[in-house]
């Protein structure tokens, strides 16, 4: 538990980072640092690109699999790290 | 060819008598004439124009138509004069051979006549004369003709026929007719048609029906084999037609019914999620995925990989070429000759919603003493506030009456129809011009309706004020700011903020040289509703009264307003309180849940709904978090006092006083004349003094993060820039303007430009103004200059606002340097006089003789040798020899 909370301390100091939502494997958060529903959001949406991701990889190479997908846009940037059980999920803001 | 025939019969001999004839002759001719049908139609025929005659050999002779000589079978014509025929006849009287034809001869009409010579008697004679001119001419061209057809006949012949076009003949029945009779059906007879009725004594009768098998034989037909016929043939019709067929369905009704779904996103309970964070799995993936992420993070904070250097660039260059002007353009001026004159405009003010409209303030230039002198004289000439339109511009649309002269005035944020004032004489005062705005507003639409409207611009309306405050209730001393609170919160008797159920502008804020701040509302207090029912009683029983034209509105503000907080701003450190002549508060904005809005059709009703509106009680009210309660107050003497509005209570006498103001500092050394915040940067403010300018952010009490150099020209007011967060404009006394930009220069204007001979009064710019945007310049001798702020002046570059962030930032930061060296500084000098003083105060070392000071060096040096000599034998460089001879 205390990893876990240091962890997450740490990427939160980070420059820019706006959110870490920690997610399971359905799409169910478990723990974030955005309001309810926004975590909510990020979850159910980010849920369904990461299997999607996760698909194409394994349909070009079965072999292959998704360590990390970063998704930039003209205001932030989303990284997601998927794993077997868990992803996570951080908001970062570049620019600033 | 019957005449042919009948003639053959009849060939009777006339009365000169000719020569019996062979009957094969006869017939001869009659072959000739089946040869010749043309010649023998008319010889053997004794047609009336023909006359055989028997001419003797001496007629013959005479007449030069021997046979066989003169006239043969080839040429057997011979044209006889009539002449001649008739001498002849008269010589020879009735021997002449044609007496008998003398009649003829005389009638002949013409001159010749044609004597044929018949060699085969055809007519019966030997010659024959031809009596008609007809059959003469015929004759002539027969012949003539006969010997042309017989020759070319035979070729003719040879060739193909002429192609005629077919005559139509009638029909000729070949038999084909009778077959289609025979098949035809034709009635032989006509149909026999038989009525059988029965009798009528058996219609309507009882019908009795029974077997009849008797009286009756029956012929069946049956098959005989013995004789069949086969039907050879058979007429039969035929039709096409397509196949047919019969079907049909059933659908099923579906009939529309409304449903609904709700959902929801499924969430794990606290302690299941306390049970995945302390679940190995997740410490192990979090410890394994935190270092990519570290990676990417800061990968993105060392570059953006994305960004496009190219399109950055050009950005900052952005300027379209062609616009190279900087300086201000006057766009239009505005002075009237009644009422500016004399004056100067103390408050300009752009009208909120209504482009193209501006109000100002006209006040006298006078000072104190000048005002007490003429006191008569003003109270006839009452002041105004003017409202101008670019569309006119040599008469202002609306006045608005003031009591006095008005030093400030605002118009509410959320109903533009409302204005409020401060006034010299310390009053507050209301104006309702919704019953003009239609006429503002006409006047933005153009030339168009000038001409209809020539009759409303003889007289410009003059609108009373609807309301003013008490004298002794309101401020002591001249009004100089007033300032609306934003719909967004409203504050509580105790200052602190609640929210706004109304989500109108119902509160103000005014400050006077009299050392309070007030706070007024434009509603009344619960506690003077009884009274008020009595005075709406009163007021129902009579009509409302309306002298002067005045809306309703602030009736029950009327002479009885009064403020509902008061914060003085008692000095720190000192007795006395500040003089606030500008102040300025943070603009909260207020988050809503949004089912507590409630509907904008009930707040836009009435104004008048002022009347109604009640201040609510304190408990109803919800006390509103994150709402900035402190004040930044630029006082007489030039200093900008930072206070809390918020009222406390006094727990020894229960009476409500404010607390005393947490940070002042002098910033300028004359009275300060603009507290302004920018609109970009709500904790920056800009104050100006008599002398120059400095920023402030909020919250660094230190000092302000700018300040500029002392200028020679007094500067009156400044403005920041609603468009450009670095630019603001600072109106000086010599009637010039200064464009400051703190990107380009913190140390000098980038711009100056001259404007008006007299000093600046007020800069304002407009943000609602269409495609212009256009900065409005007052002065102090009533002129109104609108001017038109030029492309650079305007348009922002896209990293503008971080940049003058940045630059404040770091000006922050150099203030902090600064105190902290300041500190250091402190007490680093602190400890240089601390030991000072310790040296000061120890007690003097006593004073040694000095054999001993001797002795004791040369002992020191003694011992220095020997340590010489140790190290030197250490290190092997001395020899004992050498040593000793030099002791």
């Amino acid at each position: 538990m205390a990893e876990v909370d240091e962890t997450m301390k740490r990427l939160q100091n980070q420059k820019g980072v706006q959110g870490i939502i920690i997610v399971n494997a359905e799409g169910i958060p478990i723990k974030s640092t955005l309001d309810n529903a926004s975590t909510v959001q990020y979850a159910g949406n980010i849920h369904q690109l990461l299997m999607k991701a996760r698909g194409i990889v394994r349909d070009i190479d079965p072999q292959n699999d998704l360590t990390f997908l970063r998704i930039r846009s003209k205001k932030n940037e989303v990284m997601i790290a998927p794993d077997k059980d868990y992803f996570l999920i951080v908001i970062q803001n570049p620019t600033e | 060819m019957n005449d042919s025939e009948a003639t053959l019969q009849k060939n009777i001999p006339l009365a000169v008598m000719p020569p019996k004839r062979p009957k094969s002759r006869v017939i001869k001719e009659k072959e000739k004439k089946n040869e010749t049908p043309d010649e023998g139609a008319s010889e053997s025929a004794h047609p009336e124009h023909i006359f055989p005659l028997v001419l003797t050999s001496v007629t013959q002779e005479l007449f030069g138509c021997r046979a066989d000589e003169d006239v043969t079978g080839e040429n057997p014509y011979k044209l006889l004069r009539k002449e001649d025929i008739v001498q002849d006849m008269k010589t020879r009287a009735a021997v002449s051979d044609f007496s008998p034809v003398k009649h003829i001869v005389l009638e002949y009409p013409e001159d010749e006549l044609l004597l044929v010579f018949d060699r085969d008697f055809t007519y019966g004679q030997c010659f024959y004369l031809v009596l008609t001119v007809e059959a003469k001419d015929n004759m002539m061209k027969s012949p003539a003709q006969a010997d042309d057809d017989e020759e070319p006949m035979k070729d003719e012949e040879e060739h193909v026929m002429e192609p005629k076009t077919p005559e139509s003949h009638p029909w000729i029945s070949q038999g084909s007719e009778q077959e289609i009779e025979d098949e035809s059906l034709t009635h032989a007879r006509p149909r026999l048609r038989y009525k059988i009725s029965p009798l009528m004594r058996h219609c309507g009768a009882p019908v009795c029906f029974s077997d009849g098998n008797d009286g009756y034989v029956e012929c069946s037909s049956y098959e005989d084999k013995s004789f069949s016929i086969t039907r050879m043939e058979r007429d039969t019709s035929i039709q096409a037609s397509r196949d047919t067929t019969h079907s049909s369905t059933q659908t099923l009704w579906k009939y529309p019914k409304n449903m609904c779904t709700q959902y929801e996103p499924r969430e794990f309970s606290p302690e299941e999620k306390e049970h995945h964070l302390r679940s190995e799995n997740l410490k192990n993936f979090i410890t394994s995925v935190a270092i990519r992420f570290e990676r990417s993070l800061q990968q993105n904070v060392i570059s953006d990989v994305f960004c496009d250097d190219w399109t950055v660039l050009c950005e900052d260059d952005g300027v379209p070429t062609g616009k190279t002007e900087t300086q201000l353009k006057e766009y239009q001026s505005f002075m009237d000759l009644h009422f500016s004159r004399e004056k100067s405009i103390s408050h300009v003010h752009w009208h909120p919603s209504i482009s193209g409209v501006i109000a100002v303030a006209m006040t006298e230039r006078l000072s104190l003493e000048e005002r007490i002198d003429n006191s008569t004289k003003l109270l006839l000439n009452p002041s105004y506030i003017l409202f101008w339109s670019f569309t006119d511009p040599i008469n202002p649309q609306l006045q608005l009456e003031c009591p006095e002269d008005v030093l400030c005035f605002q118009f509410c944020p959320s109903d533009p129809n409302i204005i409020a004032g401060g006034c010299i004489n310390g009053q507050v005062v209301l104006w309702d011009i919704s019953a003009h705005v239609e006429r503002l507003q006409d006047t933005r639409s153009g030339g168009d309706n000038i001409s209809n409207n020539l009759d409303k611009d003889d007289v410009i309306p003059v609108v009373r004020y609807c309301a003013v405050s008490g004298i002794e209730n309101g401020h002591k001393a001249p009004v100089t700011d007033i300032q609306w609170l934003p719909e967004t919160f409203e504050l509580s008797r105790f200052g602190i903020p609640v929210e706004n159920s109304s989500r109108i502008c119902v509160q103000m804020v005014t400050c006077a040289l009299d050392c309070c701040v007030l706070f007024w509302d434009l509603r009344l207090p619960r506690a003077v509703s009884q009274s008020l029912t009595d005075v709406k009683q009163k007021s129902e029983e009579k009509p409302p009264e309306n002298p002067h034209g005045v809306p309703n509105t602030f009736k029950h503000l009327n002479l009885t307003w009064k403020p509902f907080i008061r914060v003085s701003l008692p000095k720190i450190g000192s007795t006395g309180e500040y003089s606030p002549l500008k102040f300025s508060f943070r603009d909260n904005t207020v988050d809503y849940i949004t089912g507590d809005k409630p509907p904008q059709d009930a707040e836009r009703e009435e104004v008048c709904g002022f009347a109604q509106l009640r201040v609510p009680s304190a408990k109803q009210q919800k006390p509103l978090e994150n709402i900035s309660t402190k004040l930044y107050v630029g006082t007489e003497d030039g200093e900008l006092v930072y206070t809390d509005w918020k009222m406390e209570k006094d727990n020894d006498s229960g009476r409500l006083f404010s607390a005393k103001p947490t940070h002042q500092f002098l910033a300028h050394h004359t009275l300060v004349n603009t507290v302004s915040r920018s609109p970009f940067f709500k904790d920056i403010i800009l104050t100006v003094g008599s002398f120059g300018f400095a920023i402030w952010k909020e919250g660094v009490m230190s000092g302000p993060i700018l300040m500029s150099a002392c200028s020679k020209v007094m500067c009156t007011i400044g403005h920041w820039s609603l468009t450009r967060p670095a630019l603001f404009f600072i109106g000086k006394k010599d009637g010039t303007i200064e464009v400051w930009d703190l990107l380009q220069n913190t140390h000098e204007p980038s711009q100056t430009q001259n404007i008006s001979t007299a000093s600046i009064t007020c800069i304002r710019s407009s943000s609602s103004c269409g495609k212009h945007h256009l900065l409005a310049v007052s002065d102090r001798i009533g002129t109104l200059h609108i001017l038109q702020i030029p492309w650079t002046l305007r348009k922002s570059s896209n990293n503008e606002k971080k940049n003058v962030r940045k630059y404040f930032e770091k000006e922050e930061e150099r203030l902090e340097y600064f105190e902290k060296r300041q500190i250091k500084h402190e007490k680093h000098k602190k400890e240089m006089e601390a030991e000072q003083l310790k040296k000061k105060t120890e007690p003097a070392v006593p004073l040694k003789p000095d054999e001993e000071l001797e002795a004791e060096a040369l002992k020191e040096y003694e011992q220095f040798l020997a340590l010489e000599k140790i190290v030197l034998k250490n290190m092997g460089l001395l020899t004992d020899t050498i040593d000793q001879s030099d002791l």
